[in-house]
């Protein structure tokens, strides 16, 4: 990069803009990509969770989506037609072509377990965490994976659908101080 | 939990003998919110740092699966309540990218100054708050002078000088009145010589030089892949700033520029913060010259944006449509799908991934905090200072503890 | 017995000469955790100027303040360490409970968010409003004023040290989300 000029978009060799379909034809050969369309311009590929991290790391290392926006959760416990639990969506972001795309994985109980990003992107390391602190999706891998939102003690994981927003009374199990004692 | 430490460095037990642990936070003057830090000390030497947040973590997620997508605007505000106007900004554009509504253009500049405005403000609080940390009060009083002037023109703007709660689906709670845009243009006329005056305070200053310069150094390349955004990004070399790289809003009309440094350390993190005030400003100054003429709400019927106040009041069917608006059964519909929409706040990407499942409400609202992905890097930032650095570092960083935990 | 006074000389009493100087040089602890620790920032800033009633002198430091401000929302994580800093901060101690959130929990009825400080320790004042403008909290301390006016020190718990037990709290003991006890 030191010498020539920054071209926002070139591949390097080739020296043409990657268009996002390119990507998203040579996604559709990869293995493990179960589905892929579009919303409002936004497009999504559904990748089978054992094919993943490899597929994260081709999208990284081979089309250059250099940064991990944010890895989120969903539960679709009370979503109507809903056919798996809990849907985990990785945003990527290609910071030099402007490009978006997001990937999901659907995760079923008990097999509450993915692999660890967080050797592609060292910003995965919190995301991750965050995501087993209120789903309880675990991530192989992971070197520090505890609560972070959460006291360590507790016991639920607050964002599921069966969880109720008002809690079950963790709120109010706490010791009185009183005037007397202070 | 073992912390680990620098590699090599301390590799044998005995030698770690010396090494204390000092607890920051989590209520601590320097932290300004809730954060805690375990800091690993050798002598004054900061070893390792293992931040604990959670201090403050809310439920905001799980309250926005049951308020609908104009209540919970109220909800954002209290987000980074440092730039309120930012997050109920970014909110109703990821909801509108849900329902596919294009907003008048008269709602997206006035959106666009509001943005500005709060990004000013935020800045502000951000600069001034650095300075304060490392001794410089003068500084920080210039600053919040004016954002209370700022508080003013929200104030006259929307009725709360704080958590404004302004956006609504399809438009915004009301229209810009005169005396707002004579406030905005006094404003923008007295605000270049206080923006001058501080730079003059600091930007100099010997003692903040010293104090800041080549503490916390981020790379270009650690930047984009520890997902950090923003300021902080500019500050090291990252030419992304989402204002300039996916215009929503009226942002394509607008001429500036984006304001980057390639040092990556404290003080190129406060040049890009007190630079983007300039940038801002004339945005804001542009805006408000060529604020386009017409209605601020999408049309009626659409039946998407709430009827104007005037109407709700005064005829029966203006009453009518916003009570159906409101209503669980009859009101918007979004679409079974799942939308992410972000938008530049003042600390960075600020995003929001919404699921919508047939009603007004979400099924699942998620905030991409950017206070939650800055403050992870802070270990990395922290490690081989010295502990007078750690307050330094924090006030570059501009840690919102709401916005932090949700 | 009649008294000849001269016209610079008040008698009053010891105690209400007590609350006079107490209440006049208010020492705030200001627990600020979320947003109405800006608007306390901005009540001790150049434009509201808390010094005006001299409460401007914030110490971080319990050991050295007699009014905690908690302002802003207190969740389950916090809760002990507000607890703490309390038990720590020195008789005659007031509290002032600042804005909806620290008084009721505000809009924020989730799992975390602990439903009105009052619950766990005693609060003298409350100020409504999320957040409240600063006005309102230069009124919430005007009225403590009167309040530690009225109050004396007779009755002062400051006073009757023999008689307390020194009960010390168990933070510990709080159940399953009870404080952070990770030995690091």
């Amino acid at each position: 990069m030191e010498n020539e000029p920054f071209v926002p978009g070139l591949a390097g060799k080739g020296g043409h803009l990657i268009a996002l379909e390119e990507v998203l034809d040579a996604l559709k050969l990869q293995a493990g990509v179960l589905d892929m369309d579009a919303f409002r311009g936004q497009w999504r590929v559904v990748v089978d969770s054992s094919q993943l991290h490899a597929t994260l790391k081709r999208l990284k290392e081979a089309w250059q989506f250099d940064m991990l926006v944010d890895i989120t959760c969903v539960d679709y416990l009370q979503y109507q037609h809903a056919t798996d639990r809990f849907g985990m969506v990785y945003l990527l972001a290609c910071t030099e072509r402007n490009q978006r795309l997001a990937i999901r994985v659907l995760l079923n109980e008990p097999n509450l377990v993915l692999p660890t990003v967080t050797d592609l992107w060292a910003g995965a390391d919190w995301m991750e965490r965050e995501v087993w602190d209120m789903f309880g999706i675990r991530f192989e891998g992971h070197s520090d994976l505890r609560r972070i939102l959460m006291p360590e003690a507790f016991a639920a994981h607050p964002l599921r659908k069966d969880y109720p927003r008002q809690g079950r009374g963790e709120r109010h199990n706490f010791p009185v101080v009183t005037r007397d004692q202070s | 939990m073992p912390l680990t430490l620098l590699s090599g460095q301390f590799s044998q037990a005995n030698e770690r003998e010396y090494l204390w642990s000092l607890n920051f936070g989590p209520q601590h003057p320097a932290t300004h919110t809730t954060l805690r830090l375990l800091l690993t000390l050798d002598g004054e030497r900061v070893v390792d740092a293992v931040p604990d947040i959670g201090y403050l973590h809310s439920g905001f997620e799980k309250i926005g699966e049951h308020l609908d997508f104009n209540q919970y605007v109220t909800v954002t505000d209290r987000m980074n309540y440092v730039s309120p106007m930012a997050n109920n900004v970014a909110w109703h554009h990821a909801v509108e990218q849900l329902l596919g509504i294009d907003v008048p253009p008269r709602c997206k500049y006035l959106r666009v100054i509001v943005s500005e405005l709060a990004m000013i403000g935020d800045h502000l609080v951000a600069a001034g708050a650095m300075g304060l940390d490392v001794g410089a009060f003068t500084f920080f009083l210039y600053g919040f002078y004016q954002r209370e002037k700022i508080y003013d023109i929200f104030e006259s703007l929307c009725g709360a000088r704080f958590t404004n709660s302004y956006t609504r689906v399809g438009g915004l709670s009301q229209d810009i009145t005169p005396l707002t845009i004579e406030k905005i243009r006094d404003f923008i006329k007295g605000f270049p010589a206080v923006l001058r005056d501080m730079e003059n305070l600091l930007t100099r200053n010997r003692v903040f030089i010293d104090r800041t310069q080549g503490v916390g150094v981020l790379t270009r390349d650690e930047a984009i892949n520890r997902s950090v955004t923003g300021p902080i990004a500019r500050a090291s070399g990252v030419t992304r700033d989402l204002r300039k790289d996916e215009p929503y809003l009226a942002y394509g009309d607008l001429d500036f520029k984006i304001c980057c440094s390639e040092a990556g350390d404290c003080y190129a993190r406060y040049l890009v913060r007190m630079h983007e005030m300039r940038e801002s400003l004339k945005i804001v100054t542009q805006a408000i010259e060529n604020l386009p003429a017409g209605p601020v709400n999408v049309d009626g019927a659409q039946r998407t944006g709430l009827p104007d106040k005037h109407q709700v009041y005064q005829t029966i069917e203006g009453t009518i449509e916003h009570f159906e608006l409101l209503m669980s059964n009859r009101g918007l519909a979004a679409p079974c799908d799942e939308v992410y929409a972000a938008v530049e706040a003042p600390n960075g990407e600020l995003g929001f991934y919404i699921v919508g499942d047939g009603t007004d409400v979400a099924y699942r609202a998620r905030c991409r905090p950017p206070s939650f992905v800055h403050f992870a890097i802070f270990p990395h930032l922290i490690r081989g200072h010295q502990i007078s650095d750690v307050v330094a570092v924090l006030g570059s960083l501009n840690i919102i503890a709401a916005e932090l935990d949700r | 017995m009649a008294l000849e006074l001269p016209d610079n000389v008040v008698v009053t009493k010891l105690d209400a000469l007590a609350s006079w100087c107490r209440k006049n040089s208010l020492w705030p602890m200001p627990f600020a955790t979320a947003c109405c620790g800006i608007e306390l920032m901005g009540t001790g800033a150049s434009r509201h100027d808390l010094a005006r009633f001299g409460a401007e002198a914030m110490r971080f430091s319990p050991r050295q303040s007699d009014l905690m401000v908690v302002a802003g929302r207190v969740v389950m994580k916090m809760l002990p360490v507000l607890q703490r800093i309390w038990l720590q901060m020195n008789e005659p101690k007031w509290c002032i409970s600042m804005g909806a959130c620290a008084s009721t929990g505000g809009v924020f009825d989730t799992y975390a968010v602990v439903q009105g400080i009052d619950r766990f320790m005693p609060v003298d004042m409350y100020v409504p409003g999320c957040p409240p403008r600063p006005e309102q909290l230069l009124q919430a301390i005007i009225d403590l004023q009167d309040k530690i006016q009225q109050g004396g020190t007779l009755a002062g718990r400051e006073f009757a040290r023999a008689q307390r037990s020194r009960v010390l709290v168990d933070l510990s003991a709080s159940g399953p989300c009870g404080p952070d006890e990770r030995a690091n």
